[in-house]
């Protein structure tokens, strides 16, 4: 067993790393979409270390870029799909027999939809761009944690300190707020994280098949879709870095969802199901 | 029995109404897409070069100017005779289409789903089984990275590897280029079936692994298997009478809840092979804005989905006794 003080070390460097990604993708925007013609299709070399494509475009600047805005399109899907299903989790637990029958018909309703082609559908809704990337990962993605959400308010409602302010006449919002969720907000902190990995992946996913981003912007989806057209001219490069450097942050994301919900740090035994 | 039927048939029920929910929700969100059919699909100098009558009649065969309650409602009567409409960028009726996908799609789909699942569950049960040691590890860090890679940059990465490198297989397609669809032999089929068969099952069986082995590390923490160790059965045995039986059933249900999951990797495994299945349809379908065609894709897979995890309920009574409810009435 690893002591609490070296999972906090891991945990810090971590997040000092991926947040060094984040802001050097920003910094380096402007050099991601410089072109030159005089360096088309270099090989990696230690000048460029993902090597160029064929507009002479440094693709480890590049591939930064991607990531971050990864990183960033992450963050707010996660935010905004664990506050959609910590909503409307505790809306079916307390609300009554009614709201709940509609919101597990609706929880089925999104389940039901594969992933991918609910994303391609939000997204058109938005006229396929970048906020309809946004907005079809982060309505994707909350049933799972909702469902979680919802056992846990079910059962917090039979507590007696909760049945005494209901008794009370404490309103039920004001009753949500002070006995609810203190409880619920470890658990739905840990289910962001550990929703961090599943938003990143469609994300991209999204982008490569050409929904989202326009063709110019250095998203890892783009990226990789371009890559895909030279292939077979052995530009393995193209591909395999781009690719390599969004599983590893990836990784990490999961490695630190992993270390705070087994630590504690997030009270959460019950950890959401890993999601598609 | 009956409870049973009567038990499928709620289910069932609920199944139609979840589909009306589907094709309702995606037909809005469809409708609600700001994106000119015409102008994705001919262009604006195309239409710019057009007479009026000519634009006002391709208006009218994308539907641009019906009210979309109107066309919701004519869509749903005529689904419910079993006529999807025509789609619009293959000019054929949308079950000939999803019908000829679905063929070329289902035999992949297939394969994967028995192998993701084996594989899964024999990497489950042995990483369970050897929990903390090496195997266990193996497996697990397999598992973590496996799922942290895009299912679409494996199968890249499996072409680079095997169609570009080595040349062993052939770089996307259903058939070799240039040669007549009648004419294409099963086995060159299947030859260019392998690659992305691979992709599916590999990135499907990580998850299944993971949660398999959850299941057995419980299992083998329990009291009847300390008490089987304590008599001096050997792990094998162990893991043969006590681990697989009740491995099994959180395995099955986890097997056929994972279509959704599938489905959704055929999508993106598929546009990576460029090979001609459902999941292209859909990605082309959507880019091209042919609502008959992706409201079709979208119903079929959901009810795929939705069928899925009717077998898993309807399993469960029958493997596990136990869960039947009419036999804990007794």
């Amino acid at each position: 067993m690893k002591s609490r003080n070296s999972r906090l070390v891991l945990l810090i460097l971590t997040c000092a790393l991926l947040a060094a990604i984040t802001v050097a993708g920003v910094l380096l925007e402007e050099k991601a979409l410089e072109t030159d013609l005089s360096r088309c299709n270099e090989a990696p070399s230690a000048a460029f270390l993902f090597g160029t494509d064929w507009l002479g475009r440094d693709m480890f600047c590049r591939t930064l870029c991607g990531l971050s805005l990864s990183i960033r399109t992450g963050a707010l899907t996660a935010a905004v799909s664990a506050s959609v299903a910590f909503v409307l989790g505790t809306a079916a637990a307390i609300l009554g027999r009614g709201v709940d029958a509609v919101l597990s018909w609706l929880t089925d309703l999104v389940m039901g939809i594969p992933h991918i082609l609910l994303i391609v559908l939000i997204s058109l809704a938005c006229g396929r761009g970048f906020w309809g990337v946004i907005l079809g990962v982060s309505l994707s993605h909350w049933p799972s944690l909702a469902r979680l959400v919802r056992g846990e308010v079910l059962q917090l409602r039979q507590a007696p300190y909760f049945r005494v302010a209901e008794k009370l006449g404490v309103s039920r919002l004001e009753a949500v707020r002070r006995h609810i969720l203190p409880h619920i907000l470890p658990q739905v902190w840990t289910g962001l994280l550990l929703q961090f990995p599943h938003a990143i992946l469609h994300e991209a996913s999204v982008t490569f098949l050409g929904f989202g981003l326009s063709p110019e912007q250095p998203a890892i989806g783009v990226i990789l879709s371009e890559s895909m057209r030279s292939l077979t001219t052995g530009r393995w490069w193209l591909a395999l870095f781009p690719g390599l450097a969004l599983a590893v942050v990836v990784l990490l994301f999961s490695a630190l969802g992993g270390v705070v919900s087994v630590s504690g740090l997030g009270r959460g035994e019950g950890s959401p199901a890993p999601v598609s | 029995m009956s409870h049973r039927l009567k038990f499928a048939g709620k289910k069932l029920v609920r199944i139609a109404l979840l589909l009306l929910g589907v094709s309702l929700a995606a037909f809005l969100l469809m409708s609600a897409s700001p994106l000119d059919p015409l102008q994705t699909n001919i262009g604006q100098t195309a239409l710019g070069s057009m007479r009026p009558e000519q634009v006002e009649k391709l208006r009218a065969y994308w539907g641009a100017d019906t009210p979309p309650v109107q066309r919701y409602l004519g869509w749903l009567s005529a689904a419910l005779r079993g006529d999807f409409g025509v789609s619009l960028l293959y000019r054929q009726p949308v079950t000939q289409v999803v019908g000829q996908r679905l063929c070329s799609s289902l035999g992949l789909l297939v394969f994967s789903w028995v192998l993701s699942g084996a594989l899964g569950f024999t990497l489950g049960v042995l990483s369970g089984a050897f929990q903390g040691r090496w195997p266990d590890k193996i497996i697990r860090g397999y598992c973590l990275l496996i799922s942290s890679t895009p299912a679409f940059w494996l199968a890249l990465l499996l072409m680079m590897v095997f169609s570009v490198w080595l040349g062993w297989f052939p770089i996307g397609f259903q058939a070799p280029v240039g040669v007549d669809a009648a004419s294409v032999s099963l086995t060159s089929r299947l030859y260019h079936a392998v690659l992305p068969a691979a992709a599916l099952s590999v990135t499907g069986a990580a998850n299944i692994a993971l949660h398999t082995r959850e299941k057995m590390v419980e299992v083998m923490g329990s009291d009847y298997v300390l008490f089987a160790r304590a008599r001096g059965e050997s792990l094998g045995l162990i893991v043969w009478r006590h681990g697989i039986r009740n491995v099994a059933l959180p395995a099955v249900t986890l097997q056929f809840g994972s279509v959704g999951e599938l489905i959704g990797g055929s999508v993106l495994v598929e546009q990576a092979f460029s090979y001609p299945g459902l999941g292209q349809a859909a990605v082309s379908a959507g880019l091209g804005s042919d609502m008959p065609l992706l409201l079709g894709i979208t119903l079929l897979t959901s009810a795929l989905v939705f069928l899925g995890n009717l077998t898993a309920d309807l399993l469960y009574g029958a493997v596990d006794p136990r869960i039947r409810r009419g036999a804990a009435r007794r």
